[in-house]
């Protein structure tokens, strides 16, 4: 077919594209969006700019000091800095180190959730629009997915293929790509049969084409909503999986590792080592759930117009 | 009838066999069993030796064969660590996690659906907000957080509850329980309201869901015209139709607690199921890893196949043989 002819026909049968400015605006009315929102900033903002941020590197030992360790938060250090959040059993600042663990969660929270959502959309609209074989394999496989819980998959996948960070990017998305795949698959299940599908394959777009231009566009919305959702999901299994001994290593702590190393003082009462990190989690897993729960009111299209 | 229930059973058979190749490859051929199975210390010939009397030798696919007759007898091979058969090193911690999970399930129960009700019956009253904000912080605090906060809390500060085992325990039906002794109860408190958290928050959303569903029902409205007295409408017309989703819920999420004690058996050191396969990993114990997650593969295959079967008995609607 004519290049140009295509073009025109998808600017013919695409549906128009949704303003974006109303929807920010509609995004930000409810409260707890808002909340969220400045939340995941400030979440966001400590890690990206945490060398310049935080009062220590707490990975040059040479700025450590074995004579500030435990200290209990809000006292100060040798040289009279003070350590807002105390220090841990190796003199490091707490705070410094919340802020870098968060970057290591963070990574590996967006990376895992994106690829997920990568590989899950494309099995699922593959599934939805070339159907017949193909599309009862991959659904089995999406059901026999669902039907262990994450952690198992996680927990068989890192038993295979050993610790370490990789690892722990590569189980969660083996574990959650299978959601992606049934929202996707479903999605385009109800779009397929709409006109401009019909439409596009009748001026014989190809096939490839009408998935990537016609109906992904349209069915991104739900996708985008589980996408932030499971951010925060994997974020939560990364610190379940670091504080088990199984994730991120001692170089490059997480947020849950941080919380596995006050462990063995939190029987001595010294609870500001996991508790300040475990706060910082919350507070992450909190922001972007509710970031998240708003997204799907405002995207959902009955909610729309 | 018969002919899907059999269909059924040969798709889990099938099942079980897919995930012992997947198993079974990814342990054996992904990991280096050599590098694991044998003490790095030993000489070239000593190696030799050991890979032979191991079968490590054999083609890959005679390795497998071997290990599905094990299988078949339920023989994983001996643990590295315990020098005794991988299955009953996992067998004999199976009734600790069973306690725990069965309690965690009791409290989830017992807290989760009255609140639930409450809150789906008075949707507007100021403390159904609070029960609902609070169901959605038991869904976003990472439960092992939760549970270190719970001994620091309890066990540290107010001293008030141990934080670590089982207590003392007593023996019934050829097994050792805690909750049968008033120091095991104890011991047992922490753990199973850490692990319930997750699914209490789950059951109250899920019943205040239920109840505004039912609440705006016909038969609960013409139950009111009757006159009858709210207490009855609330136990009979609506509790009774609310029953069927919950109990499907706790029935699925049954498994899903045994896999999640994992985290709260090592935060407590609860001697279950869950801190072994954790230990095992971290010390390569791989028969022991590779017995828990057969019999982890078996426990959710046939879960999913008794609650396939309850569906089409209590709801002659579905049918086994529909696409799935």
């Amino acid at each position: 077919m004519d290049p140009k002819l295509a073009t025109v026909a998808e600017t013919i049968t695409a549906p128009p594209p949704r303003r974006i400015w109303p929807a920010i605006r509609r995004f930000f009315a409810a409260p707890a969006a808002l909340i969220g929102a400045i939340g995941l900033i400030v979440v966001l903002g400590a890690a990206i700019f945490a060398p310049l941020l935080s009062p220590q590197d707490p990975y040059d030992l040479m700025q450590l000091d074995i004579m500030d360790s435990r200290l209990p938060p809000g006292s100060e250090s040798f040289a009279g800095v003070p350590y807002l959040l105390g220090t841990d059993g190796q003199g490091r600042d707490i705070l410094s180190g919340i802020m870098y663990g968060l970057r290591t969660s963070l990574i590996v929270g967006i990376a895992s959730a994106f690829a997920a959502a990568l590989i899950g959309t494309t099995l699922g609209l593959m599934a939805a629009y070339l159907g017949g074989r193909i599309e009862s394999f991959l659904m089995r496989l999406v059901d026999l997915q669902l039907s262990f819980p994450t952690i198992l998959m996680a927990l068989m996948v890192l038993a295979i293929l050993g610790n370490g960070v990789t690892n722990v990017v590569l189980a969660i998305i083996i574990a959650e790509w299978a959601t992606y795949a049934r929202t996707a698959r479903g999605t385009a299940l109800v779009e397929r049969e709409k006109e401009y599908i019909e439409a596009a394959r009748c001026l014989r777009i190809p096939g490839y084409r009408v998935l990537l231009r016609h109906l992904l566009p349209n069915c991104l919305a739900p996708i985008i909503v589980i996408a932030t959702m499971q951010v925060a999901r994997a974020i939560g299994l990364e610190a379940t999986l670091s504080f088990l001994g199984l994730g991120a290593s001692v170089t490059q702590p997480s947020l849950g590792m941080l919380i596995a190393n006050g462990y063995q003082y939190l029987l001595s009462g010294l609870y500001w080592i996991s508790f300040f990190p475990g706060i910082a989690l919350l507070i992450t897993i909190v922001s972007i759930n509710l970031v998240g729960d708003r997204l799907r009111d405002v995207l959902n299209p009955r909610n729309a117009r | 009838m018969t002919t899907s229930l059999i269909r059924r059973l040969i798709q889990a058979g099938f099942v079980i066999f897919a995930m012992t190749l997947i198993v079974f490859l990814g342990v054996n051929v992904i990991g280096n069993p050599v590098d694991i199975l044998i003490n790095p210390d030993l000489n070239q010939a000593e190696r030799l030796k050991v890979i032979e009397s191991l079968g490590l030798d054999r083609p890959i696919w005679q390795q497998y064969l071997s290990f599905l007759h094990g299988l078949t007898q339920g023989d994983f091979g001996d643990s590295f660590v315990y020098s005794r058969p991988a299955l009953d090193v996992i067998l004999e911690r199976l009734p600790a996690t069973l306690e725990l999970a069965l309690c965690a399930m009791l409290i989830a129960i017992v807290i989760g659906l009255p609140l639930g009700l409450y809150a789906g019956l008075h949707p507007n009253r100021l403390s159904s907000r609070v029960i609902m904000t609070g169901s959605i912080l038991g869904f976003s605090l990472p439960t092992f957080w939760v549970g270190l906060m719970f001994i620091l809390l309890f066990a540290v500060q107010l001293g008030w509850l141990p934080s670590n085992g089982r207590g003392e325990t007593a023996e019934l039906f050829g097994a050792r329980w805690s909750f049968l002794t008033t120091d095991g109860l104890l011991h047992l408190f922490l753990p199973a309201l850490n692990l319930a958290l997750f699914k209490t928050s789950l059951i109250l959303r899920l019943t205040r869901a239920g109840v505004q569903e039912v609440v705006s029902q016909e038969y609960v409205k013409f139950a009111r015209a009757k006159g009858l007295r709210e207490n009855r409408i609330i136990l009979v017309h609506i509790l009774k139709n609310l029953m069927i989703p919950v109990v499907t819920i706790i029935g699925l999420e049954f498994g899903s607690l045994i896999a999640f004690s994992v985290v709260t058996e090592s935060i407590f050191g609860w001697p279950g199921m869950g801190k072994l396969i954790i230990d095992s990993i971290n010390l390569l114990d791989r028969p022991v890893i590779v017995a828990y997650l057969m019999m982890m593969v078996v426990l959710f295959v046939s879960l999913n196949f008794i609650i396939d079967l309850c569906y089409t008995l209590l709801d002659p609607r579905v049918r086994l043989d529909g696409k799935g």
